[in-house]
């Protein structure tokens, strides 16, 4: 698939702010006042900025808002409710505990909850997808809840919690590179079924239907990046694992190594979601000769 | 808040105003369309369900004309030539200033030396109106494209029986079989070739494809047969001498309408040997099985015999099926013998053989149709022989390509298939004997015109276009002992024959619809060299260059005056029964196109000019009494022309408007047919539809129509008396004889009963490997290229190579590969592709294009990656000592020989571009839209 | 309107013969100009006349080349445009319900004034049969020519879908699959109609005919051809006797 940068921020950007409110919503770390600002102002930055991001991928963001009414069976439509559900849930309870400096505890939890829904509502959007196999699987929804809990307990200032997430993250990251190695291959679905040919021998695309490009080649069939996959595999969880770690649970804290380590984490969770997209092979590149 | 409701929408928009009938022009096919008008704009064009041509199908290119119509690199106004040739740099003038430009060029030429001007014009469909111009004008250097495209599949087809493949016939779509297609990608008869393939598949009719390459039709066919190129006539000769070993021949068919029971000479020491016994009226004459002895062949009682000899005056004489024998059941044509060059195993050529056998006798069809051949005998039934075969460029296109054809057509008529039920069928104006064609003209004399048409059928020596000096008459030496029988002229030749002032010097090359600088010419590069080339003078060795196009084509560039054309929808044509028109074998039927549109820039139907041009230079036929201009434009000569009494450009609706084929000038004619549709169609009687070369139903309707003046029945001539007497003038006969040199090639491969030999292939073991071009479906030659959509389906062409070879190189996709023929190199992308003869490696036809032509970017594809094998083509063959030069060309017809090329091919590094590449030329025409939205606005 | 109906009172849709489309093109040249000129935005090119040309098509021919284990390799035209599937996963990740599939037919549409270009739908199908305008930005998909098929405007024979009308070998055919008595459906039933992607579970209403066999020996049907003579002599004997019986 195309990795459209917008997206790549958006899910990434978003997982980490739903992440981080998400830790707020259930008060870690404690706090109030003009921290309690901060601390929320850059989750809803995080969060906020990452669903603009994503109308940049839109061709007519104008009408973004039509997004809205089709949540009976659309995961996008869902996601858009819960964002801004969400984000109003977590915006009163920080109204509240900022400005009024009262926490109202079951509208955090409601809103962690929520914060996790909203997560969880974005990965379906991906997991949905059969026609992508590596990512029609279980694992994408805990992909995506895992890099925003461990992103945001990093953001949190969660120091026991964040480097053991984040060795969880890195176990989990691996395995489900390795496992989504053979989805596509294991799916079933192949350029004999695809053509119905199958039972009539090996098939081999002869030439594709057009040499010019189309949306289709630009946006599904993008065999060039995944060439330096391993190089980029081993480059994002350098940095969004093993450097992140180190600082936390090796080095003595400062907070410039801490903001080293949260900054690793994020430049390395882009390139792990930027490989989300690059790697994930759609089934029409079959149809290509490409996947 | 789901929406519960369905949009409405509109199902019934309105489609269009108004629907304008006319023809298309992407390609010589010529279906019938239905142009959707909004206001004044085309919207949407479709075919029309009526025309006979397509019967409301369209081809990919036909569907997509309104970018061919809107496209940006349409010439605007006429344009005089500014920088040097080939720069591309011009400046627009006006019309009066361009026709007086050319005629200040032209009128001395043919005051002093008519020849001096050669005119060729290329995939023309006013032949028989251009060349009616070059008569009155009186050069004798006059063609169209048929020399360097298909020549040797007309010729082949006309002298053999009266008519051809190409778009002059069709298998009986309805009734046959088995069909056995050699050598068609893509075909003029596109869609009548696609249509009836469908209704063949849908009647579960059995097709065998016989071509290297397996796409397209060939994809389709139910079986394969992937013979190595260059050697079908040999496969077809096997094929022969299966069946006649078998004795599964039509005798009944051969002894009454072929030449087989003709009785030849035997004797070598008779001036006639070799030729067929005559009567006193020049009649052949065959040996009666009755009466046991020789008689007139259309006697009304006559039983021709096809065994019996006759010793008269110490001379053998045998019917020619006897020499057809003797040739073909020699075991040099058994498939054991063939299998390894042909690259078809010997059982696969035994089997095709049987069931072409078991097709052809033991599902023989009957139609209950009374009809009378020309003896007067009366057949209760048609009785057909349901095998058919069609066939084009992949056999014509090679230096044996003539005896190639003619070895198919004695295929088709040994199995008695050719004119009957469920076989192949002539379109009128076929059938036509190559003794009704006209001969060659080519006495030019000052001032005058030429004594006849330039083109026609030579039939011996004494037709031959020579100076009493033994030189060429002709620019492109067609019917000369080089190529004796060029019956469409050699239009590869002529820049090249120009430039090197062989046999003469010319003035003006004045040339229409041709891209010479580019795709059509053999040898490309050298060609623009030619084109720009400097004498001692510092004049151009060319001196004089016309070019009517009318886009932004290569040749553009080469020219010192266009004269920019319209676009199809902008003009008024005629597609002629005097020329090549859209008859059907059922029926006699042509077209025009005119105005349905008016064009928005100063340009002028190519016809309408060439009347106006005619006027000025006082041409016979163009001046009225008074000195006038006998016509004002085009349409005004396609009603008003008449080419003997009552017969005119186009058939239907003449004199009154009720009389067809023959008749005075309608003055309402062209309303007529726009009222029709476009087109007008005479059915074939029903009783007269088949077996027309012999039946007298058909003649007389003919006649009747004005094809004939009198009805003109003939014998298939399997055995070709014109061969034989070029054979014979080589062997030392006759007052006009071959220079030495060409002896040999004339005796051995002028036979009179086909033959098959390897086409001249220099050094096989240095350039081992076959290269071809195919036509895309979806793309006309460079045409198709300005075309936005049909430019994002082919905008690059990579070179496809089999199996084998790719393993062997090593190749791996995205690979490129140096290709080497014994002329030159070129470096080019290459492709895999498995479902193809393993000695050949091919590639779509003229995809690539010059950076700067066409209105596209410098950077468009089709420039940096697109090529052309015409690089690699000479139209010369490598020098063999003896000062002359050897046309790269069928040794009878001239026949340009694109499909011998021969190469070899290595891996190499990506180079930028594919090679060679050349500089830009300077567009013509201003820059393209960047971005296309089109929707055409009530 | 993104939930798909429960039930469609027809299923209009193309059966497409792999026997005999000879992959000329001339579908989707035809699909394209009916389609800039009817039905939603112009289907734009983007770049035309350039080095990288995008144009949006509805329909496109792949080839694909088979090699079987025994005989040539061979070699099929391919065309794909929407495949109007009953279960249509392009339609229910529309977030904004502008991919519908209408009750009354099952075509599968876009309502352009509605669509916001997010290209989810054209992820969710497996066959690549929408693709997004590169002007417009709008997702553009076979429509089967809606305002054709019902078109009062039209005369009643080309009430068909502008591919059908146009294909030269009559490799197209529009009908009701749901009618069991229809053409299409019976063409489907004799000769082994298939879906693509079975396996998606999209249901697809149009359907492909394979090709029939290829290069089947063809001495399976008659017997080699037996000898009349050896020698051109005995050729001449078995000449004279054919033609006395011929008389
Ligand atoms: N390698 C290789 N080369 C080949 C062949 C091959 O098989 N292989 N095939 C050969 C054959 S058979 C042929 S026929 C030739 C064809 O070669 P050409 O005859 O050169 O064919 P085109 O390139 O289609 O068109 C010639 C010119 O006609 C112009 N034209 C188009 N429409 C009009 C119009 O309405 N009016 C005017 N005045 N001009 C117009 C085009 O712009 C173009 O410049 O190519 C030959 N070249
Ligand atoms: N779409 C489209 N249609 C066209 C044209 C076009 O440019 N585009 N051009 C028109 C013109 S000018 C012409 S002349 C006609 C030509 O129409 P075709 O005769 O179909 O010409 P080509 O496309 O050159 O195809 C030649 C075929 O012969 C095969 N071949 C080559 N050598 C051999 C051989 O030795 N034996 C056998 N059996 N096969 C061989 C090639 O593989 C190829 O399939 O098409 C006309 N129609
Ligand atoms: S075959 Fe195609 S391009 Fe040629 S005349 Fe017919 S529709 Fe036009
Ligand atoms: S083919 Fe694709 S676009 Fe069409 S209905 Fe099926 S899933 Fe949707
Ligand atoms: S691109 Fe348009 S039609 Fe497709 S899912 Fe998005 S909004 Fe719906
Ligand atoms: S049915 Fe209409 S919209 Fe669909 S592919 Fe055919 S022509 Fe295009
Ligand atoms: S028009 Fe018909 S034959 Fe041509 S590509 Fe389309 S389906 Fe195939
Ligand atoms: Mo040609």
């Amino acid at each position: 698939m195309h990795p459209a940068v917008s997206i790549i921020l958006f899910t990434t950007l978003s997982g980490l702010g739903f992440g981080l409110l998400a830790f707020l919503g259930l008060g870690y770390p404690n706090v109030e006042g003009f921290t309690a600002f901060v601390f929320f102002a850059l989750g809803f930055a995080l969060a906020g900025g990452g669903l603009i991001s994503s109308t940049f991928h839109l061709g007519h963001p104008e009408r973004a808002l039509k997004a809205f009414t089709q949540w009976r069976s659309s995961w996008l439509s869902r996601e858009a409710w819960f964002a801004a559900i969400t984000m109003v849930v977590m915006g009163i309870y920080a109204f509240a505990l900022v400005i009024l400096g009262i926490r109202l505890i079951p509208l955090g939890i409601l809103g962690a909850v929520l914060c996790v829904g909203t997560i969880f509502t974005t990965s379906m959007i991906y997991t949905q997808m059969k026609t992508v196999p590596r990512w029609h699987h279980w694992s994408t929804p805990i992909l995506f809840f895992a890099y925003a809990i461990a992103g945001g307990a990093l953001l949190a200032g969660q120091t026991t919690l964040a480097p053991m997430l984040i060795l969880a993250l890195a176990a989990f990251q691996l395995w489900a590179w390795q496992s989504g190695d053979a989805r596509f291959r294991t799916s079933g679905t192949t350029l004999a079924t695809a053509t119905g040919l199958g039972n009539r021998g090996d098939v081999r695309s002869f030439e594709p239907p057009h040499t010019g490009g189309n949306y289709l080649t630009r946006e599904m069939v993008h065999v060039v990046a995944r060439k330096h996959a391993m190089k980029l595999r081993i480059i994002g969880i350098v940095l969004f694992a093993m450097i992140p770690w180190v600082i936390l649970f090796v080095l003595p804290f400062s907070h410039i190594l801490a903001a080293i380590a949260v900054l690793s984490h994020l430049a390395g969770a882009l390139v792990s979601r930027w490989l989300f997209f690059a790697e994930a092979e759609h089934v029409v590149g079959l149809y290509y000769g490409k996947r | 808040m789901p929406l519960t409701q369905q949009p409405k929408i509109d199902l019934s928009p309105p489609v269009s105003d108004e629907v304008r009938k006319t023809t298309c022009y992407m390609c010589a096919c010529r279906c019938g369309i239905n142009v959707h008008m909004k206001g004044d704009e085309v919207a949407y064009i479709e075919g029309n369900r009526d025309h006979p041509v397509n019967r409301g199908v369209l081809c990919g290119k036909g569907a997509a004309g309104i970018m061919q119509h809107t496209a940006p690199s349409r010439l605007r106004a006429p344009m005089k030539r500014t920088g040097p040739r080939g720069s591309g740099e011009f400046t627009e003038i006006s019309w009066d200033e361009a026709l007086e430009l050319a005629t200040s060029w032209l009128k001395p030429i043919r005051e002093e030396a008519p020849e001096k001007l050669a005119f060729f014009t290329g995939r023309d469909q006013s032949q028989s109106f251009t060349g009616y111009w070059a008569q009155g004008f009186g050069t004798p250097n006059y063609a169209a494209h048929g020399g360097f495209c298909s020549v040797n599949m007309a010729a082949g087809g006309i002298y053999t029986m009266g008519g051809a493949f190409w778009e002059f016939g069709q298998p009986d779509w309805e009734r046959t079989k088995l069909f056995m297609l050699f050598g068609v990608a893509e075909d003029h008869d596109s869609n009548p070739i696609k249509m009836g393939l469908g209704r063949l598949k849908e009647r579960g009719a059995r097709v065998i494809g016989v071509n290297p390459i397996r796409t397209g039709y060939n994809a389709i066919a139910d079986d394969w047969v992937g013979i190595t190129p260059g050697t079908d006539g040999l496969f077809i000769l096997s094929l022969v001498h299966c069946l006649l070993k078998a004795g599964k021949v039509d005798l009944d068919y051969l002894a009454r309408y072929t030449n087989a029971p003709c009785l030849v000479n035997r004797d070598p020491a008779s001036p006639d040997y070799g030729l067929i016994l005559k009567d006193d009226d020049g009649k052949d004459l065959i040996w009666d099985r009755k009466e046991d002895r020789p008689r007139c062949y259309d006697k009304p009682d006559v039983i021709p015999d096809l065994s019996g000899t006759w010793r008269h005056a110490g001379v053998t004489h045998v019917p020619v099926f006897h020499l057809i024998a003797e040739r073909y059941l020699s075991d040099e044509y058994a498939p054991e013998t063939v299998a390894e060059t042909c690259g078809i195993p010997a059982t696969r050529i035994r089997a095709i053989a049987a069931e072409l056998a078991r097709v052809a006798f033991e599902e023989e069809i009957t139609i209950d149709r009374e009809w009378t051949d020309f003896r007067g005998v009366k057949h209760a039934k048609m009785i057909g022989r349901p095998v058919s075969f069609h066939a084009m460029r992949g056999i014509s296109a090679h230096a044996n390509g003539f005896q190639t054809c003619r070895a198919l057509h004695l295929l088709q008529i040994l199995l008695g298939s050719v004119e009957c039920p469920g076989g192949f069928r002539f379109k009128p104006p076929y059938p036509k004997p190559a003794t009704a064609h006209p001969k060659p003209h080519a006495d030019a004399a000052p001032g005058q015109p030429l004594g006849g048409p330039h083109l026609g059928y030579p039939h011996g020596p004494e037709d031959l276009c020579l100076n009493d000096d033994g030189t060429a008459q002709r620019i492109d030496k067609a019917y000369t002992w080089e190529n004796p029988m060029s019956a469409h002229g050699l239009m590869h030749m002529v820049i090249s024959n120009a430039h090197a002032g062989d046999p003469y010097k010319i003035d003006t090359l004045f040339l229409y619809m041709a891209n010479m600088a580019w795709n059509s010419s053999m040898n490309t590069a050298q060609t623009m060299g030619m084109l720009t080339d400097i004498d001692e003078n510092g004049e151009y060795v060319i001196p004089r260059i016309i070019y009517s196009d009318a886009y932004s084509s290569e040749m553009v560039a080469y020219a010192d005056l266009i004269l920019p054309d319209t676009t199809y929808l902008e003009r008024h044509d005629c597609i002629s029964l005097l020329d090549r028109p859209i008859c059907e074998a059922e029926a006699a039927a042509d077209a025009i196109r005119w105005p349905v549109v008016e064009p928005d820039r100063d340009v002028r139907g190519f016809q309408s000019v060439l009347c106006d041009l005619g006027h000025r230079l006082g041409l016979p036929g163009f001046v009225a009494e008074d000195g006038s201009a006998k016509y004002t434009d085009y349409a005004d000569y396609i009603v008003n022309h008449e080419r003997r009494p009552g017969v005119g450009p186009l058939a239907g609706f003449r004199g009154d408007g009720d009389h067809h084929g023959r008749g005075a000038p309608n003055p309402n004619q062209l309303e007529k047919y726009i009222e029709n549709g476009g087109f007008w169609i005479g059915h074939i009687p029903e009783d007269a539809q088949y077996f027309k070369p012999w039946n007298t139903g058909y003649q007389d309707w003919a006649v009747e129509i004005g094809l004939y003046d009198r009805p003109t029945p003939y014998l298939f001539t399997l055995y070709s008396e014109p061969l034989r007497r070029f054979q014979l003038a080589a062997e030392g006969h006759g007052s006009r004889q071959p220079p030495d040199h060409l002896r040999e090639r004339i005796k051995s491969q002028l036979d009179p009963l086909p033959i098959w030999y390897a086409p001249e292939a220099e050094d096989a073991d240095t350039y081992p490997i076959h290269a071809l071009t195919q036509r895309p479906m979806a793309m006309y030659h460079s045409w198709g290229t300005q075309n936005a959509w049909l430019r994002q389906i082919h905008g690059r062409n990579p070179l496809y190579v089999p199996t084998k070879i790719w393993k062997e190189n090593g190749f791996r996709d995205g690979d490129w590969a140096k290709l080497t023929s014994p002329h030159g190199a070129i470096t080019v992308p290459v492709a895999h592709m498995a479902s193809l003869n393993e000695h050949t490696v091919w590639t779509w036809n003229a995809i690539g294009k010059r950076k700067g032509a066409w209105a596209l970017d410098k950077n468009a594809p089709e420039a940096t990656e697109g090529f052309l094998l015409n690089h690699l083509i000479p139209e010369l063959l490598p020098p063999k000592g003896d000062g002359l030069r050897w046309s790269n060309s069928d040794p009878v017809t001239g026949q340009a020989a694109w499909f011998d090329l021969r190469v070899r091919i290595e891996r190499v590094e990506a180079p930028a571009e594919a090679q060679p590449d050349f500089p830009p030329i300077k567009s013509p025409v201003p820059p393209a839209p960047r971005d296309i939205l089109r929707k055409t606005k009530a | 309107m993104t939930s798909l109906p429960t039930h469609t009172e027809k299923k209009l849709g193309l059966v497409i013969d792999l026997d005999i489309c000879v992959g000329c093109h001339a579908c989707v040249t035809a699909c394209k100009g009916w389609n800039t000129q009817n039905y939603g935005a112009p289907l734009a090119d983007q770049d035309a006349y350039g080095a990288d040309p995008v144009g949006s098509f509805l329909n496109r021919i792949h080839s694909y080349e088979v090699q079987p284990e025994k005989g040539p390799a061979q070699l099929v035209h391919f065309p794909k445009s929407c495949l109007h599937c009953d279960d249509a996963p392009c339609v229910t990740v529309c977030p904004t319900g502008a991919s519908y599939k209408r009750v009354e037919d099952g075509i599968v549409l876009v309502n352009e004034d509605d669509c916001i270009g997010c290209g989810l739908c054209a992820w969710a199908c497996p066959y690549g049969a929408r693709e997004m305008d590169p002007v417009e930005k709008v997702m553009k998909k076979c429509t089967l020519c809606v305002d054709r098929i019902y078109n009062e405007n039209l005369p009643e024979e080309d009430r068909e879908p502008a591919c059908v009308r146009t294909c030269p070998t009559g490799a197209r055919a529009f009908g009701d699959l749901s009618d069991p008595e229809s053409a299409v459906s019976k063409q489907v039933a004799a000769r082994g109609g298939m879906d693509l992607m079975p396996e998606q579970g999209t249901k697809p209403v149009n359907k492909y005919l394979p090709p029939r066999p290829r290069d089947e020996p063809l001495d399976v049907l008659g017997p080699l051809l037996a000898n009349v003579a050896e020698e051109p002599k005995g050729f001449l004997g078995w000449l004279d006797k054919t033609l006395e019986k011929l008389g």
